[in-house]
């Protein structure tokens, strides 16, 4: 069994002539959590995408906990849960009835299906809004509960894609505090996305930066901060960044919720 | 298999759980209905040919399924925009299971309604030629609402944004359901009408809804099974296949 959870090499995806991911390599150890840090656009979830068997790799090789997403894919995503960074939760129905029904799609047996459910909506505070349905949540309590749903079935790994986008700083800490926990008590490694820089160097183990789908630069935070001769994580991601703003088009996706949200005033 | 149940619990549990839109979806056919049958009533039996009401009740039952199985069908729409999709198509299980759940689950939902329509139709007035045949009259209304889950389906995993589901009422579903013969008898048609009213789905589906229902049918009701039957294979097959190919 490989000590890596994750490992990439030399992946690239390219969409028509734009080349999105660009022969990156890196590993994730087991039980670390890993910030993967970028620009908008730089290629963070769409290497998320190909990791988590959502988009093919133009070229270079994957595996999760030994498996290939391509070849494994139902094994595969039966080893790792996702929290995407816009909501996928059914708002229709209650907290309890999403995390059911996502008990059932991952095959966690009857038996225990209720019993972590329960667990985990108690250390997400939600237990007591159970049988509330989820669209009258706010959206700090909307994120808690995908995390809850993401770690159900007991993965071995977790995504988050800007897990903390939106919320409130005070919704942040209390949501990384619930990670760093379930990190350690049930060794899940975490691969994450964020804009905070302070919360990747106070949960990361490692942080590795992408820009124009390239990785410049990864280590720990302390590493990388020596290596730039700056006191903050900020500091060193914008040296190695640098400062100029990136526009990105927006996806088909994110223009209808802008389009119906327009519609619905 | 339990993920095709699940999926098909979801589609119920949010249909029951929407009392408005379960109103909703009977005003229309309940306004053709009553409208259509008691205005133009007296001038279809003086051309010989029985109680409009009667010939009309089991067309806007496939009315309310068609529009019923359809919008399931785009509610792909809501949950990819709503990101719902995204949960289902990373779990671990086969696409198709989930494909057919959420239209088994759509299908029922349709079948509830045109239920539901045709309790509204028997208040208007509506009597079943006999109490026997109901039971058949509801495998045709289950077949119209899995042909119809299954197209939605199909055009769900299209379509990208709301502005194209305009286009689909307006040039699809729109024409399927006035060529289908809901609102008029199949014989003697001029040929262009005829041939539009044969390629028609629908038209199977509710004529045997009348051969069942009421004792006149212009396919025959075995025909008009079979036929359903192979379209709704067919779309099934075409359903899965353009699901299968949804990327997010």
């Amino acid at each position: 069994m490989s000590t890596n959870m994750i490992e990439v090499r030399n992946l690239s995806k390219s969409f028509g002539d734009v080349q999105a991911v660009n022969d990156i390599s890196f590993d994730v150890a087991r039980g670390e959590i890993f910030a993967f840090l970028g620009p908008n656009g730089a290629g963070k979830t769409t290497t998320i995408k190909m990791l988590t068997t959502l988009l093919r790799p133009t070229a270079g090789s994957l595996a999760l906990d030994g498996l290939n997403p391509l070849t494994h894919q139902n094994q595969v995503r039966q080893q790792f849960g996702i929290v995407f960074q816009d909501p996928s939760l059914d708002s229709e129905l209650t907290a309890w009835e999403n995390l059911m029904l996502h008990a059932v799609l991952y095959h966690v047996p009857r038996a225990t299906r209720q019993t972590r459910a329960e667990s985990l909506l108690k250390l997400f505070e939600l237990w007591e809004r159970r049988d509330t349905p989820v669209k009258q949540f706010s959206g700090g309590m909307k994120r808690r509960l995908e995390i809850a749903r993401g770690f159900l079935h007991t993965p071995k790994i977790l995504f988050l894609d800007e897990p903390t986008l939106g919320l409130d700083p005070q919704s942040r800490n209390q949501l990384w505090t619930h990670v760093k926990h379930l990190n350690q008590t049930e060794g899940v490694t975490v691969f994450l996305t964020t804009h905070y820089m302070e919360e990747a160097d106070r949960v990361a183990h490692r942080v590795g930066i992408i820009d124009h789908g390239r990785i410049v630069a990864q280590g720990s935070s302390q590493e990388l901060k020596e290596r730039t001769k700056t006191d903050s994580l900020e500091a060193a991601y914008l040296a190695l960044t640098g400062s100029s703003i990136r526009d990105e088009k927006a996806a088909t996706g994110e223009q209808m919720r802008q389009f119906v949200k327009m519609w619905r005033r | 298999m339990s993920a095709v149940y699940i999926l098909w619990l979801r589609e119920l549990k949010r249909y029951t759980r929407s009392r408005v839109q379960m109103a909703a979806s009977l005003g229309q056919p309940t306004l053709y209905l009553l409208a259509l049958g008691f205005g133009l009533g007296p001038t279809f039996q003086q051309a010989g040919n029985g109680s409009y009401l009667q010939f009309l009740a089991p067309g806007v039952v496939g009315m309310t399924i068609l529009f019923v199985s359809i919008f399931s069908g785009v509610g792909l729409l809501f949950d990819r925009q709503f990101g719902f999709l995204k949960e289902t198509l990373v779990a671990p299980v086969p696409r198709i299971h989930i494909m057919i759940g959420r239209t088994l689950g759509g299908a029922t939902v349709a079948t509830l309604q045109g239920t539901l329509m045709m309790i509204v139709c028997t208040i208007a007035g509506f009597r079943p030629h006999s109490l026997a045949s109901v039971p058949i009259a509801f495998l045709f209304m289950m077949l119209i609402a899995i042909v119809f889950c299954a197209l939605g389906t199909a055009i769900g995993s299209l379509l990208e944004d709301m502005q194209g589901f305009q286009l689909v009422m307006n040039f699809l579903v729109m024409p399927i359901f006035f060529m289908s013969g809901a609102l008029f008898p199949l014989g003697n048609l001029p040929a262009a009408l005829a041939l539009a009213t044969r390629i028609d789905p629908l038209s199977y589906g509710i004529d045997g809804l009348r051969g069942t229902l009421i004792a006149t049918s212009h396919f025959g009701v075995v025909t008009d099974f079979v036929v359903l039957s192979a379209i709704g294979v067919a779309f099934l097959a075409m359903g899965a296949h353009f699901f299968s190919r949804i990327q997010i």
